[in-house]
């Protein structure tokens, strides 16, 4: 039996779906979290069943390919869970009526955000709402889990509505409103005086500055602390000395030794330049990486879960128009920080092929993910801060060029912003914490592997001398261009697997700082790395998929060539 | 009657007509903002940015082009 969980967005089905099944789902406070189906299997108390989460559906007509999916999932349920806001009954029940009568099949309705009810002095009568309906209906708090049993219990409950309207469907919905919902005055609450100043001008601005220079701080902060005080402790007291033993025992210069750990530094392992599978390969994800991805998931959280991203959206609006999209990017902009794939599979809030196109353009190049990020940090901090945030003013300033270019050459019109705004909503640590968790178990399942993949094809190319033989042919682009060493190749090779390694390849080249910014920059930009190209040319198709690697190409080697020369006049 | 995007900030009013597209309109529709409804504006970002309004309890950001399609009429 499938068991279809369909709502408006930013109702909270995937907390829904994650309280039945224990999947991990991603659950935020912004409409558009969920973009494609997630199937879980129900075990609650005996009941059994395969449950689906659905991206959020405002009606039955799709206005994006986040919503083709939902609606097209409809056909293939055999009962469905309605889950509704019940702060917000009135605009949720138009999709209810709409899968009442052109639907038909058994319908379940669930009003979830039912504590939150009593604070907004919204008093609905549930009885009344089922014997209108003729409908089970069920009340839940997801966050804590209330009424969850409750919910798995009524699912055999559900059944065909007898409810039949003719009049038009918002008068239906007035109606049915007045018979079962009573609103009393309620308190205006600091929130309530927050979140009205926080969408004003010119007080947005000043919110929107301070809080997202608090986050990078923040995320700064979080991150080398961990790394300072723990991470490097770890690796420098526990680790050490074990791989130093197994050393021992290989054989100096053997393929073995050179794999496993790599070209010793004065008889001393160096964990950024060794270039073993246990040495460098461990370090680089767990050691440099994991602490920036658990400092961005965990400030990023916050932020999803508090309500904040739909405002950034408003106050970002004029400026994402200059660039061809409209506010809403920012939110496949501030995923693809953490990891391009997220941000590219929120490509489908866009409903046409040109935003597509454009966003998915400037997230490959220009948006780099935390995993580069935290190595950029790592090979360019010692030389002091102000170079790490000079690459990432390069960076910004080529995406917005490069999106007013496209926004000037690529045909057709961008439509303007519509969205909902979610109230602010209180983040709970616990939800938090588990978002992260999921997050970085994503990261070990899907990118550790990858990473030492990756040292070990770095190894065997260098072993084998592939890279010489290559190196030869592209010198004239990295040297002449670039001026950078040829053996730079590598780096651009691994970069397709992970952009983290491809930035840590940069270290045992011995370069000068110059060739540093030019190079972390170019694997910046270059091509995005193989996990996200997947989701790009699936989202995009094949034909926008290769106009966007020429101008990713094309910009790698412009900007390349412009740094170097650039620098060089600036003295640097 | 007024455009949308020229009603002050507070005040409530009456939607009238919406001169856009079938599907803008129901894109619009289906978050309740349609001839019939009742708004109220929150905020607009600049004099050109979207415009925030209120309509049942639902919280809506639309771009300046759309909010000066849409006819109100101050209640």
């Amino acid at each position: 039996m499938n068991i279809l969980l369909v709502g408006n967005p930013n109702v909270g089905k995937s907390l829904v779906f994650s309280r039945l099944t224990g999947a991990k789902v991603i659950a935020s406070n912004y409409p558009g979290t969920t973009v494609e189906f997630t199937e879980g299997v129900m075990n609650f108390f005996g009941i059994k069943g395969k449950i689906i989460d659905s991206p959020g559906i405002y009606s039955l007509s799709p206005t994006n390919k986040a919503e083709e999916v939902a609606v097209k999932l409809l056909e293939k349920a055999d009962v469905l869970v309605n889950v509704i806001d019940a702060t917000n009954l009135e605009r949720n029940l138009r999709l209810t009526l709409e899968l009442i009568k052109s639907v038909k099949k058994p319908l379940l309705i669930v009003l979830n955000m039912w504590d939150e009810t009593r604070h907004k002095g919204i008093a609905i009568d549930k009885e009344e709402l089922e014997k209108i309906l003729g409908l089970p209906v069920v009340t839940t708090c997801a966050l804590s889990g209330e009424g969850i049993k409750d919910l798995a219990l009524s699912i055999s409950k559900a059944k065909n509505s007898g409810f039949k309207f003719n009049l038009p469907i918002w008068t239906e919905i007035g109606n049915l409103i007045e018979k079962v919902q009573k609103l009393s005055h309620k308190r205006h609450t600091l929130w309530d005086f927050f979140e009205e100043l926080s969408i004003r001008p010119p007080f947005s601005f000043f919110v929107a500055v301070a809080l997202v220079f608090f986050s990078f701080v923040l995320i700064r902060f979080i991150g080398e602390g961990l790394i300072n005080h723990l991470f490097n402790p770890l690796f420098d007291y526990a680790y050490t000395p074990l791989v130093m033993k197994l050393n021992a025992l290989l054989a100096p210069g053997s393929f073995l030794q050179t794999v496993l750990i790599g070209q010793l530094v004065d008889g001393n392992i160096d964990y950024s330049a060794s270039f073993g599978l246990l040495t460098t390969g461990l370090y680089v994800p767990l050691g440099a990486v994991l602490p920036y991805i658990i400092s961005f998931y965990f400030v990023l959280g916050f932020m999803e879960d508090w309500g904040y991203l739909p405002r950034l959206a408003i106050l970002g609006d004029r400026f994402f128009h200059k660039i061809g999209l409209h506010g809403y990017a920012i939110v496949p902009m501030v995923l693809g920080l953490g990891c391009n794939v997220p941000g590219a599979l929120a490509n489908r809030l866009f409903q046409e092929r040109r935003e597509k196109f454009i966003a998915a353009t400037l997230l490959a190049i220009a948006v780099p993910c935390m995993a580069q990020t935290a190595m950029i940090i790592n090979l360019l901090g010692r030389f002091g801060g102000q170079y790490v945030l000079g690459v990432f003013f390069i960076i910004f300033c080529l995406w917005v060029v490069l999106g007013k270019i496209m926004n000037f050459f690529v045909k057709g019109q961008s439509p303007e912003i519509l969205i909902e705004i979610p109230p602010y909503r209180r983040p709970h640590l616990l939800n938090v914490l588990k978002k992260l968790w999921y997050r970085i178990s994503w990261f070990f399942k899907e990118a550790l592997p990858l990473v030492l993949l990756g040292i070990l094809i770095v190894n065997i190319l260098y072993f084998f001398r592939v890279i010489d033989a290559l190196a030869f042919v592209f010198s004239p682009v990295i040297t002449k261009l670039w001026g950078l060493p040829k053996e730079m190749i590598g780096a651009l090779l691994i970069g397709f697997l992970r952009k983290d390694i491809a930035v840590g390849m940069l270290r045992p080249l011995d370069l000068s700082l110059h060739q540093i910014i030019v190079g972390v920059t170019i694997l910046a930009v270059y091509f995005p790395c193989m996990a996200t190209f997947v989701v790009l040319a699936k989202e995009l198709g094949l034909k926008d998929m290769i106009k966007s690697i020429i101008i990713m190409i094309f910009t790698a080697v412009s900007i390349g060539a412009l740094l170097n020369f650039g620098l060089k006049i600036l003295g640097i | 009657m007024l455009s949308l995007d020229k009603l002050t900030r507070g005040r409530q009013a009456k939607v009238i007509s919406i001169d856009k597209g079938s599907n803008c309109c129901q894109k619009l529709e289906n978050l309740g903002l349609c001839p019939g409804s009742l708004v109220k504006k929150i905020s607009q970002e600049s004099s050109r940015g979207p415009v925030v309004v209120k309509v049942g309890s639902t919280q809506i950001a639309l771009g300046h082009g759309m909010a000066s399609k849409i006819t109100v009429e101050l209640l």
